[in-house]
């Protein structure tokens, strides 16, 4: 794809930092963000995430590669390249004294856009902040300052939100509300790119995920196939009578002998046409095992994480 | 050019003053009402005239030139510290404003608060001394000059310090010294000739002596020599601001 694509509203190319330490931080980073989608990028702590971010939003210089936001280069055009991105950081970094209605005038006359209080009061009325807009930051709770930062995001009205850990140290309620809003958002046309430690609101919310590691994006996928493709089933046997060992019989299905030799355990993979089950059964009745209960289960996102960020680069290619 | 961006930082900043409007105008004017009781009246009236202008007379415009300083250097390098240290430059970086507008926000409004407290001690300053001014828009050019180039000064120290001790060493260490030193109190025509040399290395020199010019038509060194000397230190300020936006230093790093 190209970087005047349509389609696309962020396109990273060769993008790479290296610290004044020497650390490398991103490697090659290749990405494109499709318009209007809710992207989850997921890695383990230190990966990158956050300075890829930095980087699209401008905070952070790269040392190579180019960046487009919406049609705008981000180092040549970045005026038209910022308007266009919101961005929640992960901290919590607010200013104590201001008022929260200070607070996001403040970021809408920042990012050039003219004065419009019937709109902020909206946003702040969508984050349950309204009533809180006279009340000075420092006298706000974390998940409120969470929404603060939320509102000073979308004071200038972006089409590009960037959410970096939004649900970290966030009440239950405060993380239903912030999807609830996620979604409307999306269904007014923002792209939301978000990271996220919490995998299962990932797998809920995403529509596609990244995976970087070691400041190497190892995987862009759409979320069900990545799902589908990656992801692996297990049927479980609680046996009637515990075994010792696996009979010689059984070696052509890759099982495993479970809690003091009371289960088999059967993985499969579910892109196979045929998953051997129907055979497996039939064996186990030859041999006269005898089960008292069956139950499968699929990999969640977070195992399918866990696997990709464990194994080596060549295995996933 | 983003005007609406100008604007909000430099509300906001006004803003920080405002809250802060007792401590920042009362000190400051308070010291410097000192500094006329114990040395324009106390002290002053046993010392003679220099160069025909009565002792608490000649002091003003140095102690003005304290505060300015002082206020410049605090005003701004306290307004771009704060966010750096709070976390909430995160922001300012990534949005849609170019360094001049970052730097007409944040050195405009330090430079407004000082000139500000310049004409407010001009103010004090009269109801302990007499004095008149020669040349009154040249004193608000020195004035306005002086507060702008201090506050671009103050602006650099922002950027560079990374804790708040180190806010205060030039101020403290350097500035103040450099104005006691360079004429505040006294015309350096009284020095011995080789300190008269020596001082004229001090830049604070061309600055009291170009603004008690404007006041009282008197100079150590010509008008033209403080005029030149503000611009090229306002000049070498604003290639470093300059260069620290164009290579990212210490803040996009």
């Amino acid at each position: 794809m190209t970087a005047d694509n349509p389609a696309l509203i962020i396109y990273v190319r060769g993008v790479n930092k290296t610290y004044a330490g020497g650390f490398q931080a991103l490697k090659n980073i290749n990405l494109d963000i499709k318009r209007g989608e809710i992207f989850a990028l997921l890695g383990p702590n230190g990966a990158g995430k956050t300075t890829l971010i930095s980087i699209i939003c401008g905070i952070v210089n790269a040392t190579s590669g180019t960046i487009v936001a919406d049609g705008h280069d981000t180092v040549r055009d970045y005026r038209a390249a910022r308007a266009t991105i919101g961005l929640v950081p992960q901290e919590l970094h607010t200013d104590s004294f201001e008022s929260v209605w200070a607070t996001i005038k403040f970021s809408r006359g920042l990012f050039g856009k003219a004065p419009n209080a019937a709109y902020l009061e909206k946003v702040l009325r969508n984050l349950s902040l309204w009533d809180k807009r006279d009340v000075k930051i420092m006298a706000l709770s974390g998940g409120m300052k969470r929404r603060v930062l939320i509102a000073k995001a979308l004071a200038h009205e972006p089409t590009i939100l960037f959410l970096d850990e939004p649900s970290a140290g966030v009440d239950v309620e405060l993380r239903h509300d912030m999807w609830r809003m996620v979604r409307e958002l999306r269904a007014q046309g923002t792209t939301i790119i978000l990271t996220t430690h919490y995998i299962e609101e990932a797998e809920d919310m995403a529509d596609r995920i990244g995976v970087i590691t070691k400041g190497e994006l190892i995987v862009v996928e759409d979320k069900n196939v990545l799902m589908r493709k990656l992801g692996k089933k297990q049927l479980t046997l609680t046996l009637r009578q515990p075994m010792t060992s696996i009979p010689a019989g059984l070696s052509a299905w890759s099982l495993e002998l479970t809690d003091d030799g009371h289960a088999l355990v059967y993985s499969f993979d579910t892109q196979e046409d045929e998953t051997g089950i129907a055979e497996l059964l039939h064996t186990l009745s030859d041999h006269s095992i005898e089960f008292k209960d069956l139950r499968s289960s699929e990999s969640s996102l977070e195992d399918i994480f866990v696997s990709l960020v464990h194994q080596p680069k060549e295995a996933l290619e | 050019m983003n005007i609406y961006g100008i604007r909000a930082i430099y509300h906001f900043e006004m803003a920080r003053t405002f809250r802060t409007l007792w401590e920042s105008i009362a000190a400051p004017v308070l010291t410097t009402s000192l500094y006329f009781i114990v040395f324009g009246k106390a002290i002053g009236s046993r010392m003679g005239d220099i160069d025909s202008v009565s002792y608490g007379a000649f002091i003003i415009p140095g102690l003005v030139m304290l505060n300015l300083l002082n206020e410049s250097i605090s005003n701004a390098s306290f307004g771009i510290y704060m966010p750096r240290w709070a976390g909430t430059i995160y922001e300012l970086l990534s949005a849609p404003v170019s360094w001049v507008e970052v730097l007409i926000g944040y050195v405009g409004a330090a430079a407004t608060k000082s000139v500000i407290l310049g004409l407010l001690i001009l103010g004090t300053a009269r109801i302990f001394v007499p004095y008149e001014i020669a040349h009154p828009l040249w004193m608000i050019s020195f004035l306005l000059l002086t507060a702008v180039t201090f506050s671009l000064f103050g602006f650099i120290i922002g950027l560079w310090a990374d804790n708040f001790q180190k806010l205060q060493v030039v101020p403290m260490l350097i500035v103040t010294p450099l104005t006691f030193l360079g004429g505040a109190f006294y015309s350096i025509n009284m020095l011995p000739p080789l300190w008269q040399k020596i001082t004229l290395f001090n830049p604070v020199v061309y600055l009291i002596s170009g603004f008690r010019w404007s006041f009282y038509g008197i100079a150590d060194v010509h008008i033209a020599m403080s005029i030149g000397m503000t611009f090229g230190f306002l000049i070498i300020c604003l290639t470093f601001v300059w260069w620290v936006f164009k290579t990212g230093y210490k803040i996009r790093n």
